[in-house]
């Protein structure tokens, strides 16, 4: 049986802890937030970029390069392939790393070299002795120039042969509630579709097609095609890491608001005792003075 | 007077939208001047320079590598990185070039070269801009 003492002083600690799950919370809503407006900022560039690359292969007709080529099944076939697992540096945020890790756990460990961007991920892939081929860092608000040397790094290994494909795997941003591990294929290139954006609300590049305009090209279409497409790929790159980024925040705020909540019901909980511990010792005590006055008496 | 529709974005913001005379960019094949009403293309921009007329005023501003798609009442320029001249600190950008240069000379793996070379060139086409007219 606790004491009262024992109580309060637990009181005491579950309140301090609910203080820091609420100033986390906070920020990850703030930090989401900002996450959030980096996606939309991208929005005129996605645009363009579809816009681009829509009267390009108008022009380019049956244009095809290395980053296309599809080796599964063929003779060159490595049976490779590369997984780029985009996570989080820290943790506090639910279940959103051991859902993402767990997916990267499915891939075959054999023909799998892995590329990590995160801690959580780089962690994973160690502790599970699979193959870490590189690993990189991105900051908070994820810069263009992070996302572009993941991609460069795996468009060569794909063009040295190393591996057959390269697929992501990142937490796609639904909603605040709402985060899913998805993998995306990267390379080769399919077909290309324009920036995929349920969350710029960018709709795919046929639509956005202006047929109303033959335009010139300098160099011709094929080159500026091929000088487009790594371009394409470190775009769709930086806007995975902008999902993922997005996706650890909510989650994180989330996480910490169920953690405040489960605090305050717990304070609520103690009190409760507390005060009964206290109002029974009270009538003790008046029971034990009563009694003495009624022995004198 | 016909104007130009000039529109600079890169992945991380729009940097400028504004209605303007004459631009002039550095295309892969050398500095392009270009007018309203300017025939249909779609081009390749390398790190440079980009001067934007408006009303006899000309506006600087320094871009990376990226693409230029024009048409005759509108140029989009999409690029890595594109600063304003005013916007561009001189001291900042000339210690990113003396890291890049030392940074080149050690030993690099592809990948960091290519960074490294992209963060170069950047920060020289930012010394440029800021650095012309004087001298």
């Amino acid at each position: 049986m606790p004491s009262t003492r024992d109580i309060r002083r637990r009181i005491k600690s579950v309140k301090n802890t609910a203080q820091i799950t609420k100033a986390m919370q906070m920020v990850a809503s703030a930090k989401m937030r900002k996450a959030q407006q980096a996606a939309l900022a991208g929005r005129p560039y996605s645009r363009l970029m579809n816009e681009v690359l829509a009267s390009v292969t108008d022009h380019s007709g049956d244009f095809s390069h290395p980053l296309m080529e599809k080796r599964e099944g063929t003779e060159a076939a490595t049976g490779k392939r590369a997984l780029v697992v985009i996570s989080t540096d820290k943790g506090l945020c639910g279940s959103l790393n051991s859902n993402l890790l767990r997916e990267a756990g499915r891939a075959d460990a054999t023909t799998t070299i892995y590329v990590t961007a995160g801690r959580k991920a780089s962690q994973f892939v160690a502790r599970t002795r699979r193959n870490l081929k590189a690993e990189f860092t991105y900051k908070d608000s994820p810069m263009f120039s992070e996302a572009r040397a993941i991609s460069k790094f795996v468009q060569e290994m794909f063009l040295k042969g190393e591996v057959d494909r390269v697929d992501v795997l990142f937490t796609n941003f639904i909603n605040v509630m709402t985060q899913r591990p998805e993998i995306r294929s990267f390379l080769p290139l399919g077909e290309i579709k324009g920036v995929d954006s349920d969350f710029s609300g960018v709709s795919s590049a046929r639509d956005l097609a202006t047929p109303s305009f033959e335009y010139l090209f300098e160099p011709a279409a094929p080159d500026v095609f091929a000088a487009l497409l790594p371009h394409y790929l470190n775009f769709q790159m930086y806007h995975m890491l902008l999902e993922a980024k997005a996706s650890e925040h909510s989650a994180r705020m989330v996480a910490m608001k169920s953690a405040t909540d489960n605090a305050k019901q717990l304070i609520k909980d103690l009190t409760l005792e507390y005060n009964k511990m206290r109002q029974a010792s009270i009538t003790n005590q008046l029971l034990e003075i009563a009694s003495a006055a009624m022995a004198l008496g | 007077m016909a104007t130009l529709k000039l529109e600079i974005v890169t992945p991380e913001a729009k940097i400028y939208s504004e209605d303007v005379d004459l631009v002039t960019l550095p295309g892969v094949e050398g500095e392009m001047g270009i007018y309203p009403m300017h025939v249909a293309l779609l081009t390749q921009v390398t790190a440079g320079e980009v001067v934007a007329v408006k009303g006899g005023q000309g506006l600087h501003l320094a871009i990376g590598e990226g693409f230029v798609q024009i048409t005759g009442e509108r140029v989009a320029i999409m690029t890595d990185m594109a600063i304003r001249a005013e916007d561009i600190d001189e001291n900042r950008a000339d210690e990113a070039r003396r890291r890049a240069e030392d940074r080149l000379r050690e030993k690099l793996s592809d990948e960091e070269m290519v960074a490294v070379n992209a963060s170069l060139i950047n920060s020289l086409a930012q010394l440029k801009v800021k650095r012309r007219g004087r001298s």
